[in-house]
């Protein structure tokens, strides 16, 4: 449950509640922000998501790398992913 | 069999673990072991599920630490959640993996089966959505965690202040990092070399915390990112400065790890918990000081102050030996029960139900990749890389 996915910003969706809709793998749904105050996200920027929450800017290459590394993990990789599916948050 | 090969760059793999044998085995100090503790729970995973260990040379040996947030949680809070889950009018949210650990009373998945409202959730604030749907019900959070997952249990909380929610609450388990590591320093047991520092509650915490690692213990830590790669680097790193005669905190994960952490996400812990005394972790005892309960601002979410709790305690399972496995005093097939009694279909203990247990990492991949150790042997003859 450590296991954090890169995901894409889509867009900011509420600025005052800092939530912003994100991609992973296709998937697009709503995140928390909030623990990336003060740094500006844009659309397209990558970010690491754990638990619904953008956890870390990451660039480019580091989603590429760390997309790579998790799909390797296999079955709890598609875990995450059916998860993050799942999710509808406030 | 695929092997090096599954490797990102199967040529730089090759190269570092060239370079980690050199420096393992070139100080003259023939027959020396090097003993590393990977902290966290992800890296085992990684280890095991790329055959790592099988890489490295004899004179390297990767020892399992406690930072797998399922594993460490004692069978005691299992049963007070199943306790919770099990009043009337409540739903019970919680993260999937903790959904099959096993209390003394079966897990909050049987729980379900008998009739409770357990939910999984993947969102702390996926639990307080539930809460603002079901006005007449009271929903549970079962929060657990290092400090990579604490601060989006704190942002929940912030938000169900803000939104005026009355009928949610959290059953808090979060820990932090740093005591069971000083916990494993203090340990008779086991002599370590050096650690692999976590990549993912580092960018959290920063790096600064591990310094009393270096500072008071004299041993070098390498905050490590996931990757296989970054694992063989890490290793590289913590033998170079034993080479070199440093003993540093150094980030091998600087691309995601800022050194001083995430400071927003530190000012939301503070805002939203405490320490706690002291808190019971799994085969480890009480740790005083390693976990956090929410402080009186927030007093009124927390389940333990809101419900008569019974604040159960039992002791681990007389099978169970995840506390050695915890402190890497011994590997997850010396466990009488591994593969037999327990296993991640019928977890006796809490290390082989998280894939970031040592013991389902090793269920799943350890015994694959012994039968491919061969080959790796062979494979490993290969150029030296010199710097
Ligand atoms: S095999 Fe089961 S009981 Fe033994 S240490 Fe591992 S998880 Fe615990």
């Amino acid at each position: 449950m450590c296991l954090g996915i890169p995901g894409q910003v889509v867009e900011v969706t509420d600025e005052a509640g800092r939530l912003a809709k994100v991609d992973v793998n296709g998937v697009q749904r709503i995140i928390s922000i909030r623990l990336l105050d003060g740094q500006p996200l844009e659309p397209g920027d990558w970010v690491l998501v754990h638990v619904g929450f953008a956890m870390a800017r990451i660039d480019q290459h580091e989603a590429d790398l760390t997309l790579a590394a998790v799909k390797q993990m296999g079955q709890s990789y598609y875990d995450e992913v059916e998860a993050f599916n799942s999710t509808a948050i406030v | 069999m695929k092997f090096v090969d599954e490797f990102r760059d199967p040529a730089a793999a090759r190269a570092l673990v060239a370079a980690i044998r050199d420096l393992a085995d070139g100080g003259g100090d023939g027959g020396q072991v090097f003993k590393f503790m990977e902290v966290c729970g992800g890296h085992t995973h990684t280890i095991y599920r790329h055959g790592i260990e099988h890489l490295l040379p004899p004179s390297v040996e990767l020892v399992h630490g406690p930072g797998c947030p399922v594993c460490v949680i004692p069978m005691g809070r299992v049963d007070d959640a199943m306790w919770l889950a099990e009043k009337p009018d409540t739903i019970f949210t919680s993260f999937g993996d903790m959904m099959r650990v096993p209390g003394s009373r079966g897990s909050l998945l049987e729980a379900k089966a008998r009739g409770a409202d357990v939910r999984f959730v993947y969102s702390p604030l996926d639990s307080l959505r539930i809460a603002i749907e079901n006005p007449d019900k009271h929903v549970v959070f079962f929060a657990v965690g290092f400090e990579t997952t604490a601060p989006s249990t704190a942002v929940t909380l912030v938000r169900a202040k803000d939104l005026g929610v009355t009928n949610f609450s959290v059953f808090c388990n979060h820990v932090t990092i740093v005591p069971p590591i000083k916990a494993i320093l203090d340990s008779p047991d086991l002599r370590l070399d050096g650690f692999l520092g976590p990549g993912h509650v580092s960018t959290v915490v920063g790096n600064r915390p591990y310094r009393f690692v270096t500072e008071v213990y004299r041993k070098p830590i390498v905050v490590a990112g996931f990757e296989p790669l970054d694992i063989l680097a890490s290793v590289h790193m913590l033998l170079a400065q034993i080479r070199e005669g440093r003993c540093e905190v150094e980030n091998q994960y600087s691309r995601v790890v800022p050194e001083e952490g995430n400071p927003q996400a530190i000012a939301l812990l503070s805002q939203v918990f405490e320490l706690r005394p002291h808190f019971e972790w799994r085969g480890l005892g009480f740790i005083s000081q390693s976990a956090l309960k929410l402080n009186d601002d927030y007093a009124e979410f927390d389940a333990e102050l809101r419900f008569d709790m019974p604040g159960i305690r039992v002791a681990d399972p007389k099978a169970c030996q995840c506390g050695e496995v915890l402190k890497g005093v011994i590997k997850p097939w010396e466990c009488k029960v591994f593969g037999t009694a327990c296993t991640p279909e019928t977890p006796i203990g809490t290390c082989m139900v998280s894939p970031e247990g040592a013991c389902a990492a090793y269920y799943n991949f350890g015994r694959l990749h012994r039968e491919t150790a061969m080959m790796v042997g062979q494979r490993s003859e290969l150029p030296v890389l010199t710097k």
